[in-house]
């Protein structure tokens, strides 16, 4: 670690943020200041991210509505947080299996059957630190220097560093505005997939708040099978699709075999902090990647798998409740933005609306947009293009902020848009 | 209830100042059917009012509020409806419910002076022939009604963008 790194910087260690990979953005400055490290290439390799440069100036204005978050507005519900506090007040604060507690591994066993997933507590479940571990996890474990990983993007962030970091290739698999971003396996075929060794899925899908169908999964796997690729499915959305019930690709034929689940309660059960995840796959992937978990994190923390339990147990009222309010927020956000003439494919999942900025913005340019959005009417929002090149010419806008924000931030937005 | 009715609802409850054209946003139904979903709940009593949720304190305004516990016996001429009926006329009763437990009707009141509520319960509710004991309970503090928390909100700390 670089001493640039320890300066204080607000998103440091704490955030997801540093999936941007080089903190500072300025790559060899630490050889400036005189210090002897020289990163690793396969980090050096990894570029900044888009949102990067958006935070700072987000951060820096006082009167920022902001639509660029990817977490929920909500607490945690209290019997989780009550669990939590518990378990410290009773001296529960030592490691648990590497694993995970046992009781939490049955909890998620149970819990997922509800997505027709049947796995093993002892061998099949594997609890993170937070969901992006587990993805980590899978390419640690998984994926040997030179294969190559397909990307559908636009995607979450994280996986094209992760790929990297692990000495894989990703391969960027464009998906489209006008295919509601479903992935399709001609899509995976024209980027050159069929020559790859892993495949990952985000759906519900952050970015764009797609999700796939049955018969679109139906598709892939049909491909995955026949070129035989592995998957890595992050499913962290699961609990927040409005209308269709999610499906999961390891449900399909000879599929449950060849994927790696992930899940984990950021989302569902706004435990961001909390830092809990869980891997779901078969026994020599799930080993592979315990392995790996066993030596970097030893198990994930003790008070949040506590909390865990109560969520899988006790909170179902809950996320009931932030999933209603979620819907409401994402009518509203999409016929707004479908009124001020934006184009956005109908988000069915997740807490994100993808609307396309491409012929309102100058030379079409998606971060030039969000930048002077930003600046003359301090509503922020991340441009399409961090979420990989197929992200490009969109607006990544999140609903996960108050009714009132969201007015106030569409209201601006349909000013700036009449001034253009 | 379907899910268009259940949202409309739910929008009112969390503002009910909201407009027809942001309900039939949250909603998805065009806003002539919001206005005429709303005259059918209206007409069905499902919708039985819209009010403002006031912190009387921060509105430096002299408002004395208290919950008042009424146990009654019925006789075989007095049912519950008409004690309530009764009680339900005064203009200090916010609200009235009948609940399970040590009593029997659980009322809000309120008005601007302690005198005012004191002499509503002694004058008003103590002589009614079947009450037989009330309890009034003053409020010294609210600090949510009716869903909304009476504090300045946590500041959010979440970062402005995230992944």
């Amino acid at each position: 670690m670089s001493e640039g790194d320890e300066s204080g910087d607000p998103t440091d260690g704490g955030t997801d943020l540093t999936a941007d990979g080089d903190v500072d953005g300025s790559g060899g400055a630490a050889a400036d200041e005189g210090d002897r490290f020289t990163p690793a290439d396969r980090v050096d390799a990894v570029p900044p991210s888009g949102i990067r440069a958006f935070f700072e100036v987000a951060e820096s204005r006082e009167d920022v509505i902001s639509l660029g978050v990817g977490e929920p507005d909500f607490t945690a519900p209290w019997p989780a947080r009550s669990a939590a506090i518990e378990s410290l007040e009773r001296g529960r604060t030592s490691y648990t299996a590497n694993r995970g507690k046992p009781k939490l591994r049955r909890e998620i066993a149970r819990h997922v059957r509800r997505y027709d997933l049947e796995y093993d507590p002892d061998e099949e479940v594997l609890v993170t630190t937070g969901a992006s571990e587990a993805v980590d996890l899978a390419f640690r474990a998984l994926v040997d220097p030179g294969d190559v990983v397909a990307l559908p993007t636009p995607t979450y962030v994280s996986y094209e560093p992760g790929v990297t970091f692990a000495g894989g290739e990703p391969l960027a698999v464009p998906t489209y505005h006008e295919d509601d971003w479903s992935l399709t396996p001609e899509a995976l075929l024209a980027a050159g997939a069929d020559e790859a060794d892993v495949l990952v899925l985000c759906y519900p899908n952050n970015p764009t708040g797609a999700t796939m169908s049955r018969a679109e999964l139906s598709a892939v796997a049909d491909f995955c099978r026949e070129y035989d690729l592995v998957v890595v499915s992050d499913e962290i959305y699961a609990a927040l699709t409005y209308g269709d019930e999610h499906v999961s690709i390891a449900t399909l034929p000879g599929m449950r075999e060849r994927t790696v689940v992930v899940n984990g309660f950021s989302k569902a059960y706004a435990m961001t902090g909390l830092r809990l995840g869980y891997a779901l796959a078969p026994p020599t992937a799930s080993a592979a990647m315990t392995k790996v978990h066993q030596y970097a994190m030893l198990s994930a923390p003790t008070t949040a798998q506590h909390a865990a339990v109560a969520a899988l147990r006790r909170c179902e009222d809950d996320v009931r409740e932030m999933r209603r309010e979620y819907d409401r927020r994402r009518r509203y956000l999409t016929t707004r933005l479908r009124e001020l003439g934006l184009a956005v494919a109908e988000p069915r999942g997740a807490f994100y609306a993808f609307p396309r900025v491409a012929e309102v913005a100058p030379d079409g340019d998606d971060e030039a947009f969000a930048e002077t959005l930003l600046e003359e009417t301090g509503v922020a929002a991340v441009p399409g293009g961090a979420f990989g090149d197929g992200g490009a010419g969109h607006l990544r806008l999140s609903y996960a902020t108050g009714m009132d924000e969201l007015k106030e931030a569409t209201r601006r937005l349909e000013t700036f848009l009449a001034e253009r | 209830m379907d899910d268009e009715t259940r949202a409309l609802l739910d929008a009112l409850v969390a503002d009910a100042r909201e407009s027809t054209e942001d309900i039939a946003r949250q909603t998805g139904l065009p806003a002539d059917e919001v206005d005429a979903r709303l005259d059918d709940l209206e007409a069905a009593g499902v919708l039985r009012g819209y009010t403002a949720v006031v912190d009387w304190d921060r509105a430096e305004a002299d408002r004395v509020a208290a919950i008042v516990e009424v146990n009654v016996e019925l006789d075989r001429e007095t049912a519950y409806e008409e004690i309530a009926r009764r009680i339900a006329e005064s203009p200090t009763v916010d609200s009235l419910r009948l609940v399970s437990g040590d009593y029997d009707f659980a009322l809000d009141v309120s008005a601007d002076t302690m005198q005012a509520v004191s002499r509503f319960v002694a004058e008003e509710v103590a002589p009614l022939p079947a009450v037989t004991r009330t309890v009034t309970h003053y409020v010294m503090e609210t600090y949510k009604e009716r869903g909304v928390v009476f504090d300045d909100r946590d500041e959010d700390d979440r970062l402005s963008v995230t992944p």
